[in-house]
């Protein structure tokens, strides 16, 4: 199979899985118990023919299939219906949110791989020595505690005993910074959560570069770089370390469904206003039509990493490539 | 009866070598305790947890009749923590087994009869390991309603495909045995292969997995409380964390908020603790290793 066959392959099991996933969010809400109007509404002087003419509008009334005929016209479209809460396009919402959560996620992902591939590596190389026990407990401590924990015990401590960084939100209210002033408040107030965030991501790759190094130091090519005379440096850099880091990028794609959970905990912890906290905020006001955009949000580029990751799967390893020529 | 004592034997070896192996024994201690503190709960000073106090007992510091001090509500905090302990054990252990249940089924079909069977069946384990598990639990848990058993079922139905990997692949490689062979020459039923002779064999390898996924339960039960998705009528850590982080005063009460967020760390930790040690108990050759 070809690099072309192996893109068409990987493109077109991520289109259905996309497409499967719309239809499960349509039959998820669906399977709610009661009427999600009535619940929305839950005011009894609302009368029966407001409560119809609500159910019309959020496109509720009809039959099954005329409303998964509806949802699928308008998902086709790209409109995924108005939030009961605000009262605003969903898409609208969560385009706002977005960035904010990529901003948050890329920086938290970029210090994560390049610390945990640094001290997995060092603990592999190192293995069975007390300095690679304690990165190797250090990480699958910080590993196991739920990021909503160890973002509440860093807000307290940081933000409250020791107040060295702002107690939630992306920018100091009301202060009308610009420029370079508000880049600086901005990413003071993005410190906590993001190394919050970080900690977490960490100890995946710490775990996996160390295992995967401590594979690939065990194998003949090691030796015989060892045996020409080359210094461990190089050893370890350009032949150990690009070998042991394949099977690590093939994790940040399988793991990111789990990153996202992380994403969720630490934005409600620190009211940071991206596509985590929209979640929260949809499920304290019940809002069923953002929850199932966000959710679809969370699905779908879940799907996308594992895509790209895939691609750069494709590209660096060999094996994949050989069959074009 | 040969078959028990041959059971005790097994028994009495595995637990010797986890014992012996500090980060089982360590974990086991932990859990121990815990779990006492659970069953024995209304014998160790508690009160009833969701019992409010007196107005002027509101968010009192630790003192000699609430050891850990009080809420918002004036309930003690002790209190809550220990009846907390019963939900996060309780939906761990169920969640668990349902998921462990789920997925021991699945991969056992799966690698059994293979072909389009198991095709499809991977195709679905694959789809739902895609989806996020925390936005579908969310998800789920806000449209079913927030109760134990809602979360629990919840729970249990999302992190069974894990688990079904790794019974399926075992099976495949059990099923080639002899002794498989010779049980279906006598006349074996699929099913009685199935459950009686494969499901066995799988066991061990389930136990050490279904250990770590005790650890997922109790953390997305956690989290789901702490967003508010718990059951109202009782009390777990996590909603805990939930009131306490919606009241505004958690800075200014710190004995509200460190006890369960320790308390869930702990035990998320005896857990994998105990699940680490039990994959490293089980490894071939972990026994010779350590002269047996």
């Amino acid at each position: 199979m070809g690099f072309k066959g192996f893109i068409l392959k990987k493109a077109i099991a991520a289109i259905i899985t996309v497409v499967v996933i719309v239809c499960v969010n349509f039959v998820i809400f669906r399977i709610a118990p009661g009427d999600p109007i009535r619940m929305m509404f839950r005011d009894p002087r609302i009368s029966a023919e407001q409560l119809e003419e609500m159910r019309h509008k959020y496109h509720l009334d009809g039959s099954m299939g005329e409303q998964f005929v509806y949802y699928m016209k308008s998902m086709a479209q790209g409109d995924l219906g108005i939030s009961f809460g605000s009262k605003r396009p969903v898409l609208e919402l969560i385009i706002e949110r977005v960035p904010n959560t990529l901003m948050l996620v890329l920086t938290a992902l970029t210090c994560a791989i390049f610390i945990g591939i640094s001290l997995g590596a060092f603990a592999g190389w190192r293995s069975g020595t007390k300095i690679d026990t304690m990165i190797l407990s250090t990480a699958l401590a910080f590993y196991s505690i739920p990021t909503f924990a160890l973002g509440i015990l860093l807000l307290l401590l940081f933000a409250y005993v020791i107040p060295i960084f702002p107690l939630g939100g992306m920018v100091t209210p009301a202060a009308g910074l610009h420029g370079f002033a508000y880049l600086r408040d901005l990413l003071w107030h993005m410190c906590l959560p993001a190394f919050t965030v970080t900690l977490w991501y960490i100890g995946e790759y710490v775990l996996f570069t160390r295992s995967s190094m401590m594979d690939v130091l065990h194998q003949d090519f090691i030796l015989t770089a060892r045996a020409k005379g080359l210094k461990e440096s190089v050893v370890l850099r350009t032949h150990a370390l690009r070998n042991a880091l394949l099977p690590v990028v093939t994790i940040t794609g399988v793991n990111l469904g789990f990153a996202v959970a992380g994403v969720i905990e630490a934005e409600t912890v620190y009211s940071w206003p991206g596509a985590g906290m929209l979640v929260y905020d949809a499920v304290m006001k019940r809002d069923y039509p953002l929850l199932q955009g966000v959710f679809l949000l969370f699905a779908c580029s879940v799907v996308l990493a594992n895509f790209t990751i895939d691609l750069i799967y494709g590209y660096i390893d060999p094996r994949i490539k050989v069959g074009e020529g | 009866m040969r078959r028990f004592k041959r059971f005790l034997r097994t028994a009495g070896e595995f637990f010797h070598l986890l014992f012996t192996h500090y980060m089982g024994l360590f974990g086991t201690i932990i859990l121990v305790i815990m779990i006492s503190g659970a069953v024995f709960a209304p014998f160790l000073g508690t009160i009833d947890p969701q019992m409010s106090g007196d107005f002027e007992n509101v968010l009192v510091s630790p003192n000699a009749n609430n050891w850990f001090g009080t809420d918002d509500l004036a309930r003690d905090v002790y209190s809550q923590l220990l009846y907390g302990t019963r939900i996060s054990l309780m939906i761990g252990l169920v969640a668990a087994s349902i998921a462990v249940s789920i997925g021991a089924f699945v991969g056992l079909i799966a690698g059994f009869y293979g072909g389009r069977i198991d095709n499809v069946l991977m195709k679905i384990v694959d789809f739902v390991m895609t989806l996020p598990h925390l936005p579908l639990l969310i998800t789920l848990a806000a449209i079913i309603g927030p109760s134990v058993w809602n979360v629990v079922f919840v729970v249990g139905g999302i992190y069974w495909p894990g688990i079904a990997r790794v019974v399926r692949s075992q099976v495949l490689s059990i099923k080639e045995r002899p002794f498989i062979e010779a049980s279906r020459c006598i006349g074996g039923s699929n099913a009685y292969l199935m459950f009686g002779e494969i499901l066995p064999n799988v066991v061990p390898i389930m136990f050490a997995e279904a250990v770590l996924m005790i650890t997922e339960a109790i953390y997305a039960e956690a989290v789901l409380s702490f967003l508010g998705l718990g059951d109202p009528t009782t009390i777990s850590w996590g909603s805990m964390l939930h009131f306490a982080f919606e009241s505004g005063v958690m800075s200014s009460a710190l004995w509200w908020v460190l006890p369960p967020i320790m308390a869930i760390i702990t035990l998320i930790v005896a857990f994998s603790l105990l699940g680490t040690a039990i994959t490293d108990v089980m490894k071939p050759g972990y026994k010779e290793m350590r002269g047996f």
